[in-house]
């Protein structure tokens, strides 16, 4: 229970519904960090929010203090991505390790039968065991962000809103009076709390602000910058060059601090591969080529591709259509129709490729 | 759910019945005891007693005991205002964040201070220091040898705290025997009330009260008495008594003996060393602490992992830390502590839970079946029917 809306939903429908629930909100990071002092302990008004939700439902309430599992396996690595000249996603990693990981685990020895949460995402019960599929309302949709759930995880999940809008959450939300149920939703990325998500690597990684040249695709220098991680594919604006025609950032070079721009067109790609790949149909990957679709950033639709193993949960994948903005460090999610198939993070794209 | 198996009182002691009829009786007479009319004496009457009551606890004179909002306030009163401070590693908070720059003397494995790093360290401070060690851990129980560190305190010039907030009740002892020069005492561990405390003062020992604005408590704390809070905490350590020791001591080395038969590897932290009777420091190993608790609490039995902070998180813990306890074993240790009102049918249901939880840790190492989760499908839709 985050204290937003939607995991106070689903915890109050399942205490409608009559299961015995308990809720747990985990504590990732020192909310209090920007204003009170450092070794203050006190819980941010998410917590205060999700306490208060729980007492409106008289269930059990616990907050879990995941903060060193979350910085050292989310906050960090999502650090270490920018340096390495990648665009991360977080909130993959939280679902891998501190939810679907740790706190699977503490459900389990609690002697839970399910850990449910708010994730916009359906799990149907296939002939073969569970299987993780996209939820009813794509706007709301967040199976991009769980397509590392492993299939023992899945069988340990429930995920009640995936059939629902976020219009009918609120509305259930009000309905069972919930203190949140007007709350506004999240954005972004939860533990970059006032500033930017480059202030929050700039106090982790100093070094990580050390300038260097704007390349053009052509191989002209053509500007400087002040330090790679401000910078993502596909980002147009905050270059600082003055261009005849709009320029994108094509490629980061994190090794030599370049960061190379180019026109639009330099931005498509049609070939990739991915590494650590999570799978979860039951037909294994195999060196021939399957039809699928594949979600290459959170925000846009999938598109026609097809697959193969590469083996060593490695997979290269051709787009039907060059995309443009493949970033490395990004998901690439593999879908049969509403299905997730599986998913790795983008390693390299065409010239690049290993494959 | 049946009653709450009550195993924290080293968080909180249930309040003995008698002092809440005292309490409850003392909190319906109006009076402060700095007025002159009958109320007021009658009030002055009743902190007074409790003061005698509470300086018969630690073997002094009443007039040496100072009344204060808790352990907390007493221990911040006892250390402020010095130049020099020397404290173990493993003293509570209220005396580790209260002085930052205090020098910690380690502790070794079992949690017990190092006397020569003590003596060492004294040796080398030019302006007097005061030197503020517990008698009893929180955490562990685990006792300190307080007569040999007021000694060599003493030795070296320097003034003995004493933060006896866990020990006094459950072990007696007499503060001159042992030479502490500053004592804090803390009414709620002992079957008191919450928010009342006492510093207590060899003679001759100066002190700079901490609130001002008043002349109560001979000038040392200011504000007018906590009167029903100073009552309740006399009644409750006029009843504390000598029998204590056998009986918990009793029921504590049940659970110790069972869940070391039960499970081999689950240990006992400081078990080879003097401890409080009423305290176990309990590893399940692989099953993290705050899981443990959450386990019991759902099965109605309150145990603490560590020292819970406001929000109710647990923090690692300091103490196991400074007994270089390695963080597999100090992640997964739960505190039990008994007291006054726990029986042997508290102790049956405790260890019920804990072989409950024990092997259904065991049986997560193992592989899973797919069939074996009760829950089906949870669909939400538009259309819920609602009360």
């Amino acid at each position: 229970m985050s204290g937003g809306v939607d995991s106070s939903a689903t915890a109050a429908l399942l205490v409608h519904l009559g299961y015995e629930v308990i809720g747990i909100t985990l504590q990732l990071y020192d909310q209090g960090a920007q204003s009170a002092r450092e070794k203050s302990c006190c819980a941010g008004r998410d917590v205060y929010d999700a306490r208060k939700v729980a007492e409106a439902l008289d269930i059990p309430h616990y907050v879990l203090d995941y903060q060193r599992q979350f910085h050292d396996e989310v906050i960090s690595e999502f650090a270490d991505s920018y340096m390495r000249g990648e665009t991360p996603v977080p909130c993959v990693l939280c679902n891998q390790t501190v939810k679907f990981r740790d706190l699977l685990t503490t459900a389990r020895d609690l002697g839970a039968d399910a850990l449910a949460t708010g994730h916009y995402v359906r799990r149907r019960q296939g002939l073969a065991g569970a299987e993780l599929h996209r939820a009813v309302d794509l706007r709301r949709d967040q199976s991009y962000f769980l397509f590392a759930t492993t299939a023992d995880q899945l069988d340990g999940l429930r995920f009640p809103l995936g059939d629902l809008g976020k219009n009918d959450t609120r509305a259930l939300a009000a309905r069972f009076a919930l203190p949140v149920a007007t709350k506004p939703d999240s954005q972004d990325i939860c533990f970059v709390t006032g500033g930017s998500y480059a202030d929050v690597i700039a106090r982790l990684r100093p070094e990580a602000h050390e300038p260097g040249p704007i390349v053009h695709v052509d191989g002209a220098t053509i500007g400087r910058h002040p330090g790679v991680i401000r910078f993502t594919v596909g980002q147009r604006r905050g270059l600082g060059v003055a261009w005849h025609e709009p320029l994108y950032v094509v490629r980061i070079e994190a090794a030599e601090r370049r960061v190379v721009v180019g026109p639009r067109s330099a931005l498509y790609r049609g070939e990739l591969t991915i590494r650590q790949t999570n799978w979860l149909d039951d037909e294994a990957l195999s060196a021939r080529s399957i039809s699928v679709d594949v979600k290459l950033r959170a925000n846009q639709l999938a598109v026609p591709a097809s697959v193969r193993g590469l083996g060593e949960r490695r997979v290269a994948i051709s787009l039907e259509n060059p995309q443009p903005g493949v970033s490395p460090g990004q998901a690439c999610v593999i879908y049969r129709g509403e299905r997730v198939l599986g998913g790795g993070w983008i390693e390299g794209t065409d010239s690049q490729c290993a494959a | 759910m049946s009653q709450i198996c009550y195993l924290d009182y080293n968080a909180t002691a249930p309040v003995k019945p008698d002092v809440v009829s005292r309490m409850s009786a003392i909190l319906a007479c109006a009076g402060n005891p700095s007025s002159v009319h009958t109320g007021g004496r009658r009030a002055r009457r009743a902190i007074e007693e409790a003061r005698e009551n509470v300086g018969d606890l630690v073997g002094c004179a009443p007039e040496r005991v100072v009344f204060t909002s808790g352990g907390t306030e007493a221990n911040n009163f006892a250390i402020s205002y010095r130049p020099r401070i020397l404290v173990s590693a493993v003293e509570h908070v209220s005396i580790l964040d209260a002085v930052s720059d205090a020098i910690r003397i380690p502790v070794n494995s079992s949690g017990i201070i190092d006397l020569d790093a003590l003596r060492w360290a004294l040796s080398r401070e030019t302006a007097p220091a005061l030197v503020s060690v517990m008698m009893a851990n929180n955490e562990t129980g685990v006792i300190q040898p307080l007569g040999r560190v007021a000694e060599i305190a003493h030795e070296f010039g320097a003034l003995c705290h004493c933060d006896a907030v866990q020990a006094a009740g459950k072990i007696s002892f007499k503060m001159d025997d042992l030479g502490i020069d500053l004592l804090s005492l803390s009414a709620h561990k002992l079957g008191g009330p919450q928010g009342v405390g006492a510093l207590v003062l060899a003679d001759d020992i100066e002190v700079q009260p901490l609130i001002r604005g008043g002349a109560q408590e001979r000038g040392w704390r200011a504000g007018t008495e906590n009167v029903p809070g100073i009552v309740g905490f006399g009644v409750a350590a006029a009843l504390c008594h000598e029998d204590y020791d056998a009986r918990i001591a009793g029921l504590r080395d049940r659970i110790e003996r069972h869940v070391t038969q039960v499970a081999p590897r689950a240990t006992i932290f400081a078990a080879d060393v003097p401890r409080l009777s009423n305290t176990s420091c309990i590893v399940m190993p692989g099953v993290p602490s705050e899981t443990q608790v959450i386990a019991f609490d759902l099965a109605g039995i309150a145990v603490s992992a560590g020292a819970a902070c406001s929000s109710g998180r647990v923090a690692r813990s300091h103490v196991l830390d400074a007994m270089g306890a390695d963080p597999m074993e100090s992640g997964c240790a739960i505190r039990v502590s008994l007291g006054w009102a726990t029986r042997d049918s508290d102790i049956d249901r405790f260890l019920v839970v804990w072989n409950d939880l024990h092997a259904r840790s065991r049986a997560r190492r193992e592989p899973r079946t797919a069939t074996e989760n009760a829950v089906p499908e949870i669909i939400a839709t538009g259309r819920m029917v609602l009360p």
